[in-house]
């Protein structure tokens, strides 16, 4: 048999605190596609950043065609024939095709023996593989998926064997991605090795020869595609936690709080995020919105906050209608009784920098009850966070402290005191556990019941399938903008996992 | 207005608009690879003091320059550090130098030649002198040509034509070599320069280092060409006017030159139209006319003409890690 295209043996990768990869093993036949899934954070686009040399494992080993190879930077990548067409794509927006392509390949001080070279070897790619773009469009006025084949050609032009990937379809349409998927068919046919990280499960059945799958960090499994199937990808993606029990009684949903209608929602580049998703969420009951990440949730979470603008639909919290195609001040939407735990608590919860009392009244600032005419009252901050403290037992309990020298759990717990302090109609929660350690996880979880109880519409939002099963009253499931399917708190993690992937309701499954 | 008047307005404006021009340039380059850089003001000054203190000291025009671009080069390279290795705030670095530039031109001339800041005046091979360029003379009898050749293209200094010899020069580095491909992509994109197996770091070192000769000519060409000898703050404000003009150039050397002879020629517009009686407007007062450049800059930078686009990634220190 012939050697592999590439083995990974023992990568490990730290990025401070955080274990990325955690002694990867992976080999890569040659003239296959491989699909490598996980999770968004599951350290995939690390691994591949470690093959291409943009950052260096931290032990492990890289073999190229049975060899041991040093890759220290992209040069010694390409070198070894890796080409790496990245997430995020890496052109410059002002340049030439010509120019973007020969950045780097240029072969001589002077620029005009090089761009004739480039012309031709663009034609030839043109006529081999059906790559045809304009070699004197500027990047900035192409459409996405012809700047994805730019990159493409960028690594074929450097003479790549081994392609990799990231995330390729994540920014295409439909057509453009099953283009793209017929081109990576025919690199495939001549020989090229193709290695694709997706989460996308369909892609990886559709194209792919073999799969790995990785989960936090590590790399989980890898099977041939024609031996595996859908449902046991998208568990083993998911994983089988720790089941969490959360102590819970029957829920007495009342009155319509949250009400959503028709809502489709965009993310900054234009790509349609929420489709046409319709829910309501009853006071006192917790409905629980599952799916892969980066399937619409965040941005669900966003335009119900009023952060992001919809392009359509209606809102209606509280009786109070809002229309959520226009700008939006989500003050505005705090002061109806709508509470917000962003996802991100770095991002958009908290300013790490300041003092753990002011991130306490983040937002609710402008209350009288923190001000003293034009000031802060820091006095009333302080004595609120001090109670907020004790009551979430925060530690440690200094609200003088800087938020940043807070543990993640006590972080997250600060901005769900601030929240669910306020005692809110409506509580948006995306992602209340993440990071968070297993002590933390079961009282956050406690509260969120509490808050149930007490009569509150609250919608949640988790990657954690456990902890949507555990939480949820209602569980909703969504994938790829839309709203796929509603099932109850028992539903089981196959039937779930299936829905997650995107997998239509079959007529077996309904039997 | 005859041709004698016209054509003396033109030879200044092209002396005026030269310092400008060699430190627009100089900007250009280290923009173009995304460092901001407002001490280009500061970088001139110190070159215009090390030259001169060089050309006072041993006498020769030639020896101030190098002095005066190793000066303005090491100024640069605390700024490439500053900037890039500590990945520091471009415009705080920048104010910096201006200030440290300002205070030890001062300081340092007081100490070696006791002038009150300045230095001793040049005279002879201590300046650069004008070039008569070949049958000048002769050509002045041939009507209209001969007198612009005569006076206005020859009879320069020679940084005069090396800074308008720069101008096709940059075009050519930064269009049609592979240096200059580079350089612009890692003022847009670095990641994609990075990527692309090139060096983010050294790739803007040799950005600034040119950027520090470049203002060391400006330097030099203000206090060994222009004036006989350096004095204190003699630069003015020029390195804001210069980079003013390469906003408003849109960071495009052509646009560049043509940018700064317009400041230039407002320079010697307000020299001249001083103590003038205009018709209608009567006598111009000589401080609105002194402040025209600058309210143009202003003008110009608060956007009312064109829109600028600076290098995409500007300003920002390049971080490959998450």
């Amino acid at each position: 048999m012939a050697e592999p295209a590439i083995e990974l043996i023992g990568i490990d990768k730290r990025f401070g605190a955080v274990r990325a990869n955690k002694a990867i093993d992976l080999t890569v036949e040659r003239g296959t596609i491989h699909g490598i899934i996980g999770e968004n954070g599951a350290g995939k686009s690390t691994l591949m950043s470690i093959i291409y040399g943009f950052y260096q494992a931290d032990s492990g080993e890289i073999r190229v065609g049975g060899k041991k190879v040093e890759i220290t930077d992209p040069n010694a990548a390409i070198a070894a024939g890796i080409g790496m067409v990245h997430q995020h794509f890496m052109l410059v927006h002002n340049f030439t095709v010509v120019e973007n392509v020969m950045l780097g390949a240029e072969q001589s001080p002077l620029l005009r023996a090089g761009i004739g070279k480039v012309r031709a070897e663009l034609k030839r790619l043109e006529e081999d593989h059906g790559l045809d773009v304009d070699p004197d469009a500027v990047i900035e006025d192409l459409a996405v998926g012809r700047q994805q084949r730019v990159e493409i050609l960028k690594a074929l032009y450097r003479g790549a064997d081994i392609l990799i990937l990231d995330e390729p379809t994540g920014v295409l349409t439909p057509s453009e991605a099953d283009h793209l998927f017929e081109v990576l068919q025919q690199l495939r046919a001549e020989g090229k090795t193709i290695i694709l990280i997706t989460h996308k499960l369909r892609e990886i059945m559709a194209i792919t020869d073999n799969v790995s799958v990785m989960r936090q960090g590590e790399m989980v499994a890898t099977r041939k595609t024609s031996e595996t199937s859908v449902a046991e990808l998208a568990e083993l993606m998911v994983g089988r936690r720790v089941l969490l029990t959360v102590d819970k009684g029957e829920a007495r949903p009342s009155n319509v709080l949250l009400d959503v209608k028709g809502l489709t929602v965009k993310d900054g580049r234009g790509v349609t995020m929420v489709d046409d998703v319709s829910f309501s969420v009853r006071a006192g009951e917790i409905v629980g919105i599952a799916g892969v990440a980066g399937n619409g949730q965040s941005e669900l979470l966003e335009a119900l906050s009023g952060i992001r603008r919809a392009e359509a639909g209606q809102i209606s919290i509280c009786g109070r209608e809002i229309d959520p195609t226009r700008e939006t001040d989500p003050a505005e939407i705090r002061r109806i009784g709508c509470a917000h735990v962003p996802e991100d608590r770095h991002h958009m919860g908290l300013v790490l920098p300041f003092e753990e009392n002011e991130n306490s009244v983040l937002g609710y600032q402008d209350d009288k009850r923190f001000r003293k005419g034009v000031l802060l009252d820091q006095n009333a901050m302080r004595r609120d966070a001090r109670e907020k403290i004790e009551a979430y037992d925060i530690r440690p309990p200094d609200c003088r402290l800087k938020t940043s020298n807070f543990s993640g759990g006590n972080q997250q717990k600060i901005v769900l005191a601030r929240e669910m302090e306020r005692d809110p109609d409506v509580l948006l929660i995306g992602q209340p556990t993440r990071g968070v350690d297993v002590g933390a996880i079961e009282f956050i979880h406690k509260r969120i019941v509490e808050m149930r109880d007490a009569g509150k519409a609250i919608l949640l939002v988790s990657v954690e399938l456990d902890e949507i099963r555990a939480l949820s009253d209602r569980i909703l499931v969504m994938f790829a903008g839309r709203i796929v399917g509603e099932r109850g708190p028992d539903a089981t993690e196959g039937d779930l996992g299936l829905l997650m992937a995107g997998v239509e309701e079959t007529p077996e499954a309904a039997e | 207005m005859d041709l004698a008047f016209t054509l003396n307005l033109v030879e200044s404006t092209i002396r005026l608009s030269t310092p400008l021009l060699f430190a627009a340039l100089a900007g250009l380059y280290s923009e173009r690879s995304g460092i901001f850089d407002i001490s280009l003001e500061g970088k001139m000054l110190i070159a215009a003091f090390a030259s001169a203190s060089a050309a006072a000291v041993w006498g020769s025009a030639f020896l101030g320059l190098f002095v005066g671009i190793l000066a303005a080069t090491a100024f640069s390279l605390v700024h490439g550090l500053a900037s890039i290795t500590y990945r520091g705030n471009q415009i705080v670095s920048g104010v910096a130098i201006n200030f440290i530039a300002a205070g030890l031109t001062i300081i340092l001339g007081q100490s070696w030649f006791s002038q009150g800041g300045r230095t001793p005046s040049l005279f002879g091979g201590g300046r650069f002198t004008p070039i008569h360029l070949p049958g000048a003379d002769a050509a002045e009898s041939i009507p209209v040509i001969g007198p612009i050749y005569a006076n206005v293209i020859s009879g320069q200094t020679i940084l005069v034509y090396v800074a308008f010899l720069m101008v096709p020069l940059t075009w050519w580095v930064l269009f049609r070599t592979r240096f200059g491909l580079r350089l612009r992509a890692v003022g847009e994109n670095p990641a994609a320069v990075d990527t692309a197996g090139i060096s983010v770091p050294w790739l803007r070192y040799r950005a600034v280092i040119i950027c520090g000769i470049l203002t060391g000519f400006a330097g030099t060409y203000l206090a060994v060409a222009q004036a006989a000898g350096f004095t204190r703050d003699m630069t003015a404000g020029k390195g804001y006017i210069a980079l003013a003009a390469l906003i408003f150039a849109n960071w495009k050397p052509v646009p560049v030159m043509f940018a700064c002879l317009l400041f230039g020629f407002l320079d010697a517009v307000s020299i001249r139209i001083q103590g003038v009686e205009l018709p209608v407007v009567g006598e111009i007062s000589v401080q609105f006319v002194q402040a025209l450049p600058y309210v143009l800059t202003v003008v110009l930078l608060a956007g009312f003409v064109g829109k600028a686009t600076p290098p995409k990634a500007g300003g920002v220190p390049y971080v490959k890690e998450r």
